[in-house]
């Protein structure tokens, strides 16, 4: 069975608080942080970017599985919404200080907040199909935001790297043995059950090549948009595995703000308690591609083994990709790694250095 | 000449992605020229009430636009713009057409279509409304009425709970109301936390932005077998004021609603005390705290009161009920289309079929659309 053999996440350091933003433009911070339940949100450092950002989180992911090389990775895909390049690949830059070697197919995603989650299918198809044994799917951004838009109260800077494989059950189920560079077949930490998508068009959020932030039709972007998608993608997954939101330990949606995931958990019977540890949006906001994959880096860091995981992503646009994970016993060891090498989702988000906004639009390469 | 309402439709109001402005226009009038018993061919003139289809959408040409859509083969056809008094205006120049002579049944649209654009480009498109120096000041809708509230407060001592009064008391008649875009209830405290839009309002003091279509169809023909859905409308006045809020000589009125209400009373042979159903313009909270007072329901300074009192709540009124629908506070307000559905909303009522919102014994309605923070004004009394 595909799952995910090892994951690895990196938010920059820096922070803004929401009311700093709110203030410079003399609005209520109280108000802002009210509505959009939000916080603060992480900043990249001047010298990060998409590339940067993503080689951090697939370096983390490929530490956490020991003694697989980086040349066993057979596919490498990079979505994010801020490739610095409109032509030339994120991905071969991260494959190539990756150490991937040559013998891998790389791509770049973009398919706005869901480019992340649209690598993790198309891995989950290769790998599924028995065409290679391992992929890494990257999500990471840098996200743009035009000054005094209420997207600046919430687009962020991180990423998330999933490195997926195929379990050891599938090779005893099948009687044949096969085995990566090393000899050694790696565990997963959590088996994909079932993954679906739901797409259609509709432009509640876009940005022209060549046009330095994005605009995005308001209210457009809930119901016709955001819920539209996340709750068909979300149905079908339900249909596809044959379970209810009480079968379920966790579930994760996308966080374009705290208010989207919440409300799209309560209309399909979550309970607060299953989104809770996934809602990484209230304190670094909206890292675009890896918001989603983020979220669910979160919910694999405190949860147990057997435990079943929900996600939807989405992407405007729109689309939005479901996946329904159940954990195993080798998730234990890989918390334990993460803990001591304060990789944790959780101990990111405390490493973190406040900044004024006049040092956020210099960070931003806005001033 | 007698002009009566012989159809009336709406459509439901709301944040209609999925409908395209010919699918709204179609809904309405189509269910129109239905309860008018009336074909497309029966149609010598259409009226369109609309104000942002050529900003916001590219489309000007309206009246031929919706004619060939509409099915109404070489009729005449216009459009009627007036700011958010557009659908009022149109009505009121379907009313002369056919009191003119020049036909005897003609169609009124209002329509508009405001989601699929972007909320800064609907912000600016709305300010086509105000002045240039409005504009050019960084004015919107909501700073003027802020203004107008402001001054009525100072004035009267009018408060901000009297003002959320007035959205708590529309939100309740919209909850009755199938077709309104809100149908949930406020309280007092819901309107007081809500974000501050432009001190003293509150996001909950504001109408929201809107989709919809209301259609009607007036004859002087009598109609065999529908005498009874007839409601004849006995006045229909207009009146207009300074474009602009800095040009004018008072801000706690709107002269303009005085004189389309005083002029309509005179045509109609009627006073504020015959009337049992209005419809008036409450796009933000303190517009229909003026416009009670300006119309002659209340004295200066007491309109804000008796609302909070419940005065002109269904269920609770002695006589005036305002608002039924839920106004455009509760049922929405999709600008074009406004005007024509709160006589829409009056034809309903005097019928008596509005169902869990009637007033019982309606018999004199009035309505009154304003267009602006006060440029225009019109006012249409119907009797059944």
């Amino acid at each position: 069975m595909v799952g995910i053999v090892s994951y690895g996440t990196y938010i920059p350091q820096y922070r803004i608080r929401l009311s700093d933003i709110a203030a410079a433009w003399k609005k209520d911070g109280q108000d802002v942080t009210s509505s959009l339940l939000v916080t603060e949100k992480s900043v990249q450092a001047p010298d990060e970017d998409a590339v940067t950002i993503a080689l951090e989180a697939a370096r983390s992911a490929l530490s956490g599985v020991e003694g697989l090389s980086p040349q066993s990775i057979e596919a490498l895909f990079v979505g994010s919404e801020s490739h610095p390049y409109a032509v030339n690949p994120t991905s071969t830059i991260v494959g190539e200080l990756l150490g991937v070697g040559n013998n891998y197919l790389a791509a770049d995603f973009e398919f706005a907040c869901k480019a992340g989650t649209a690598g993790m299918q198309a891995i989950a198809g290769l790998v599924g199909s028995g065409h290679m044994r391992y992929g890494m799917a990257v999500g990471a951004d840098t996200a743009q935001s035009k000054p005094h838009d209420v997207l600046e109260y919430t687009s962020a800077a991180a990423g998330a790297a999933f490195l997926m494989g195929k379990g050891d059950e599938d090779q005893n189920k099948s009687g044949r043995k096969k085995i990566d560079p090393q000899g050694t077949t790696k565990p997963i930490v959590a088996k994909l059950l079932a993954y679906t998508s739901y797409s259609s068009d509709t432009p509640d959020f876009w940005r022209r090549d060549g046009v330095a932030y994005p605009s995005h039709a308001g209210r457009f972007t809930g119901e016709p948009a955001y819920f539209a998608h996340v709750i068909g993608a979300a149905r079908r997954l339900f249909e596809k595995v044959q379970c209810k939101p009480s079968d379920i330990d966790y579930c994760v949606f996308h966080m374009p703000n705290g208010r989207f995931p919440r409300d799209a958990a309560k209309r399909l019977g979550f309970t607060p308690d299953q989104i809770l540890p996934s809602l990484v949006v209230d304190t670094i906001g909206n890292p675009y591609s890896a918001s989603t994959m983020m979220g669910l880096a979160a919910v694999l860091d405190i949860a147990k083994p057997g435990e079943k995981i929900f996600m939807v992503s989405y992407g405007s646009g729109a689309g939005s990709d479901g996946f329904v994970w159940e954990t195993t016993e080798a998730l234990v060891k890989s918390q334990k790694s993460k803990v001591k090498s304060q990789s944790l989702v959780q101990q990111q988000i405390a490493k973190k250095t406040y900044i004024d906004y006049v040092q956020y639009l210099k960070q931003t390469h806005k001033i | 000449m007698n002009v009566s309402i012989i159809g009336a439709s709406t459509t439901k109001f709301g944040e209609l992605w999925s409908v395209s402005p010919r699918t709204l226009a179609h809904e309405a009038m189509d269910g129109a020229l239905k309860d008018a018993a009336m074909k497309p061919r029966d149609i010598q003139a259409l009226f369109v009430g609309n104000m942002l289809s050529g900003m916001l959408g590219g489309q000007e040409h309206l009246g031929a636009f919706f004619a060939e859509e509409l099915g109404f083969t070489h009729a005449a056809a216009f459009k009627v713009e007036g700011a958010c008094a557009s659908g009022g205006l149109a009505i009121h120049n379907a009313f002369n057409a056919i009191a003119s002579g020049q036909y005897e049944t003609v169609a009124v649209l209002g329509v508009e279509k405001m989601t699929d654009h972007k909320p800064e480009d609907v912000a600016t498109a709305l300010m086509g409304a105000g002045t240039a120096q409005e504009r050019s000041s960084g004015c919107t809708f909501p700073g003027l009425y802020a203004i107008l509230a402001r001054i009525h407060m100072q004035e009267y001592g009018t408060t901000q709970e009297d003002l959320a009064a007035v959205a708590v008391k529309n939100h309740f008649h919209a909850s009755l109301n199938p077709n309104a875009q809100f149908r949930s209830l406020l309280t007092i405290e819901q309107v007081l936390r809500s974000h501050a839009v432009a001190d003293p309002l509150k996001l909950l003091d504001c109408s929201p932005i809107s989709d919809g279509a209301a259609a009607l169809i007036l004859s002087r023909k009598k109609v065999n077998g529908k005498r009874e859905k007839e409601i004849e409308i006995v006045a229909s006045a207009v009146a207009t004021d300074t474009l602009g809020l800095a040009q004018r000589e008072s801000l706690t009125e709107l002269a303009a609603s005085q004189e389309a209400a005083r002029r309509a009373y005179a045509i109609a042979g009627v006073g504020p005390r015959d009337i049992d159903i209005a419809e008036v313009h409450d796009c933000f909270t303190i517009a229909e705290i003026l416009a009670l007072e300006d119309i002659g329901f209340y004295r200066k300074g007491m309109a804000a009161r008796a609302i909070s009192r419940g005065e002109v709540t269904l269920g609770k009124a002695k006589k005036l009920v305002v608002n039924p629908s839920g106004g455009l506070k509760g049922c929405g307000h999709p600008i074009g289309a406004t005007g024509v559905k709160q006589v829409v909303e009056l034809v309903t009522q005097l019928r008596g079929v509005a169902g869990a919102r009637q007033v019982k014994g309606a018999r004199v309605g009035l309505a009154h659309n304003v267009g602006g923070s006060g440029a225009t004004a019109v006012a249409h009394i119907l009797k059944s």
